[in-house]
């Protein structure tokens, strides 16, 4: 499990750029029916005050923990705010804590790893063995440590999360990095003349952007659903913010009173999931040559 | 090691009208035309060609291993030991593959189960069609590592395939297909991989089996060094049709076929200084094939006639050397 | 083999030796002055000068750091801020329902991913096949407490078949493991997907092998071919893929006990956390920490144990 230093021997592989893994992506009708699903879900998250039928946050003590009905497709909570608004809304905070830490993640993780496995020597030994420490540990739990001890709350969760991100970022970059240089492609620009900066930057990194936005894809999957575990444990963005995790939590805490409390936030994260997962399965097998046909 | 039964024909392997079709982006292409020959007790025949002619489709179409989706027989027949082959249904095929009849293959390196020990592997098949303990077959196992010359069989028997070289694994590969005393061999291109000594080894170790045993061998291979120091008869194939067959010394004495002619030309020897003379161009891929004589597209000879596919022709004084040539059949 | 075991857990060594030192210092990032965050900003200098050095926070880091390091090798953890227990006996309380939980879905996702992905491999593009992809798909969607409160709702809470108040502490063997089966399907839910996906891709890929053709060239069933040749070897990925997930298995075991209302770690958790109670749950991610070196020691071993190439190098 430790064998990390091994770089991953280069497979023959296709660049997502190509039109036949497009088209080889495309042809299982997965990754469409994902990148349909998340834009869908982005779009309902950006204009949440034009599609929320409600306001979030608006009480109303006569109509409280009423069913799914007409008016309340998802049903009202103990304070009889509409859960379906609260769900659009709490969209937001969660995909963007989850794009957010994502991209925060790649970016650093993926230029440490270029240059890890650029430079070798004594670097790249002290950044593995790093990674591997930080990869042994549970992602959930190293999540959950880092906010419970920066404190909860917007960027402190974001920050939580993109920690955790890093290491995987490193190791992809790191191998896909070590990989180039053994087709002798670096040697070659080495030998134009180029300086280390323009060879990591312009001509590496675009060629092992396949591996990192596959992994990326991924990752936000993970990144989402820790943010909502997080607030499910109570470790979220503070009520009464709503978020997924923290509608989920507060169903949870009203379990017997409706179902419709925490069911609809769930199936809402579980929709996105599904969605990613799709889209990383789709892009992955695309970039895969051995991918069924 | 019980003799094998004397059955009333000698012939322990007859194919007859062997075509077999393989798919290739969605359309069915015979690899293998009309292949016809038999194999008795005790003779080898050697099958010869470049890779590519169909001599391991053959190899498979009698062992009925080819992948299904992929490949089928779609004529002909193959009777082993007296069994129909191509009648029987895939739990007969299953029973008489492994027992009557067996095969050792090209790749020793990965032939081999990684994670099951050797004397297991062989084993397996003893106490599959014999229905026998594990104990007794285990001690069989010990007998046929010995008959195949693996040293400190009994030692070795649990051990694992990765602790074993190649010429070794080759060697347990052997004693895996004999192990329940088959009538026929079929070894596909057996010392390929092996080094040069080892290949002399487990040629010497098969021929040695085949007298004890009686087996009848069907020998794949594309070295016609291998071909002369075993065979008792060849036949060559091009492009899945037989184009030559003949007895050892006749083929060659003098090959007929204007590919068996260009295959020996391109075989080094030490008692000729004239050049080698390696084929021109390339065996056509199957959708590629010309019709008629689909050597036509590399032959010197080549006349308006092979635009028609020629018959196997019997040579004017041997009934037993036949020659697939519009040229060199009606010369 | 004992050359081996012995190899092996003289490796774990600096890993563990890595990951304390991760644990040291994620607890010391904390912004801000420690006291305050626990104690709160009403507390009198008297009481925060008391608990700096009840936590060692006066001494300088290096000599924090040594007293970290040596109380763990005694097998100490230090004492609870709130209760003043020793922290290593409220973890030995509970670390058994963890580990029962965690063994259960273990097994659940064994018995049910391995033929799984088997049936679906053997009938690529079939309808095991396609049972067996939504299954892992859905398998790796779910958040460990969305699909527990799924399935609490449905299962405790319509249809009343488990407790929805869990009674893993109850002496009933009967009763105990009535509470079990829910979260421990919950958990074993995302290893049934793992394993489904890795058997599956293993058993396409060692279908095509050399040694299968040899396998059948010897005139085995296609069952002993399928379970015996092909299967032994796809086990190696299969421990692979297990020891990786390992870890999120332990994490999302947390989740599922605080769902399922289970004592155990993740519940011990919850409480380190609303008590804003720091040396517990430093000593909880030391406890994790071990879970994480002993659960890769077991793959490594199992390693062993599957693979005949590992121990006879």
């Amino acid at each position: 499990m430790s064998d990390a230093a091994a770089p991953a021997p280069a497979p023959a592989k296709v660049s997502l750029a190509a039109p036949s893994a497009w088209r080889r992506a495309t042809r299982s009708g997965g990754l469409v029916v994902g990148l349909l699903l998340v834009i869908g879900m982005i779009l309902v998250a950006a204009f949440a005050p034009q599609v929320a039928p409600y306001d979030p946050d608006a009480q109303d003590v006569l109509l409280n923990l009423v069913g799914p009905t007409a008016d309340h497709w998802f049903g009202t909570d103990a304070f009889g705010r509409d859960v379906l608004s609260r769900v659009i809304w709490g969209a937001r905070i969660s995909l963007f804590v989850g794009f957010v830490a994502t991209m925060a993640g790649v970016v650093f993780g993926t230029v440490v790893g270029v240059i890890s496995g650029y430079y070798g020597g004594k670097v790249d030994k002290a950044i593995t063995a790093a990674t591997d420490v930080l990869l042994s540990f549970p992602q959930l739990i190293m999540g959950l440590m880092l906010v419970a001890v920066l404190g909860p709350n917007l960027q402190n969760l974001i920050l939580a999360i993109a920690i955790t991100a890093v290491p995987a970022f490193v190791r992809v970059a790191r191998g896909s990095t070590l990989a180039m240089k053994e087709r002798d492609f670096v040697d070659a620009c080495r030998a134009l003349g180029y300086g280390d900066l323009r060879i990591m930057f312009l001509h590496v990194l675009p060629n092992i952007m396949d591996e990192v936005v596959v992994m990326a894809s991924l990752w936000l999957a993970t990144a989402i659903r820790t943010e909502a575990t997080l607030s499910f444990i109570g470790l979220g963005v503070p009520p009464p913010t709503a978020t997924w995790g923290g509608i989920v939590r507060e169903g949870f805490d009203n379990l017997l009173d409706g179902w419709w409390l925490s069911v609809f936030p769930s199936l809402a994260i579980l929709l996105v999931m599904i969605a990613l997962n799709l889209i990383g399965d789709g892009l992955r097998d695309a970039t895969d040559p051995r991918a069924p046909q | 090691m019980s003799a094998a039964p004397i059955t009333a024909a000698s012939e322990a392997l007859q194919v007859e009208g062997l075509t077999t079709s393989i798919r290739i982006a969605g359309h069915w292409f015979d690899a293998v035309r009309d292949v016809s020959f038999t194999v008795r007790q005790r003779e080898t025949l050697a099958l010869v060609g470049e890779s590519g002619c169909g001599k391991s489709l053959t190899a498979l179409s009698i062992m009925g291993l080819l992948p299904g989706a992929v490949g089928r027989v779609s004529k002909g027949r193959i009777v082993v030991d007296g069994v129909d082959m191509t009648a029987a249904t895939e739990a007969k095929r299953e029973a008489m593959r492994g027992d009557r009849i067996g095969m050792i293959f090209q790749e020793p390196m990965t032939s081999l189960n990684p994670v099951l020990p050797i004397g297991f592997q062989i084993a397996e098949g003893l106490m599959q069609h014999r229905g026998m303990s594990k104990d007794a077959a285990r001690k069989r196992a010990v007998q046929l590592m010995e008959l195949v010359r693996i040293p400190s069989a009994a030692d070795r028997l649990d051990a694992y395939p990765h602790q074993f070289s190649g010429g070794m694994r080759q060697r347990v590969m052997i004693a895996m297909a004999l192990a329940c005393s088959p009538r026929v061999l079929i070894a596909d291109e057996p010392t390929t991989a092996l080094d040069v000594t080892i290949q002399a080894q487990v040629l010497a170790l098969l021929a040695d089996l085949q007298k004890q045993e009686g087996l009848a061998v069907l020998l794949i291979t594309h070295n016609l060094g291998v071909v002369a120091s075993v065979a008792d008869r060849v036949m060559v194939m091009y492009g899945g049709d037989v184009v030559e067959s003949a007895p050892m010394r006749a083929f060659f004495q003098a090959p007929t076929h204007p590919y068996s002619e260009a295959l020996l030309a391109a075989m080094p020897r030490v008692d000729r200084a004239s050049k080698l003379a390696p084929i021109p161009g390339q065996v056509p891929t199957l959708p590629d094939m010309p019709a008629g004589c689909r050597y036509q597209s590399r032959c010197p000879l080549r006349i308006a006639k092979c635009a028609e596919r020629p018959p196997l022709t019997p040579l004017g004084g041997d009934p037993e050397h036949g020659v697939r040539c519009w040229v060199r059949a009606g010369a | 083999m004992l050359r081996f075991v012995a190899k092996r857990l003289a490796l774990a060594i600096p890993t563990l030796w890595a990951v304390l030192t991760l644990v040291f210092v994620l607890v010391r990032i904390v912004p801000g002055d420690p006291t305050i965050v626990i104690l709160g900003d009403q507390a009198t200098p008297a009481a925060r000068e008391a608990l700096r050095q009840r936590l060692g926070l006066d001494q300088p880091l290096w000599s924090q750091y040594w007293d970290f390091m040596v109380q763990i090798l005694h097998g100490d953890l230090g004492r609870s801020l709130v209760t003043n227990r020793p922290i290593v006996d409220d973890v030995w309380a509970v670390l058994p329902f963890t580990i029962e939980l965690t063994v259960a879905a273990l097994i659940i996702g064994v018995a049910m991913g391995v033929p799984l992905g088997v049936l679906a491999a053997r009938k690529r593009d079939g309808f095991a096949d396609w049972f067996a992809r939504l299954f892992s798909l859905a398998g790796l969607s779910f958040p460990a407490f969305v699909s527990g409160i799924l399935l609490l709702i449905a299962f405790a809470v319509q249809l009343r078949w488990f407790p929805v108040i869990s009674t893993a502490n109850a002496t009933d063997p009967v009763e105990r493991l009535r509470a079990l089966v829910l979260p421990a399907f919950n958990l074993g839910l995302i290893m049934v997907a793992y394993v489904t996906r890795v058997t599956r891709s293993g058993m396409l890929k060692a279908l095509g092998e050399d040694y299968i053709r040899t396998a059948r060239a010897k005139g085995l069933p296609q069952r002993l071919i399928v379970w015996r040749h092909a299967l032994r070897n796809v086990l190696i990925p299969i421990v692979t893929v297990i020891g990786l997930y390992l870890g999120v298995l332990i994490g999302n075991a947390v989740v599922t006990e605080i769902v399922f209302n289970r004592p155990g770690l993740g519940k011990l958790i919850v409480t380190a956390l609303n008590q804003r109670d720091y040396a517990l749950l430093q000593g909880l991610m030391v406890v994790s920490a071990f879970a994480i070196v002993v659960a890769n020691i077991l793959t490594d071993l199992t390693y062993g144990l599957v693979d005949p190439r590992v121990k006879t190098q």
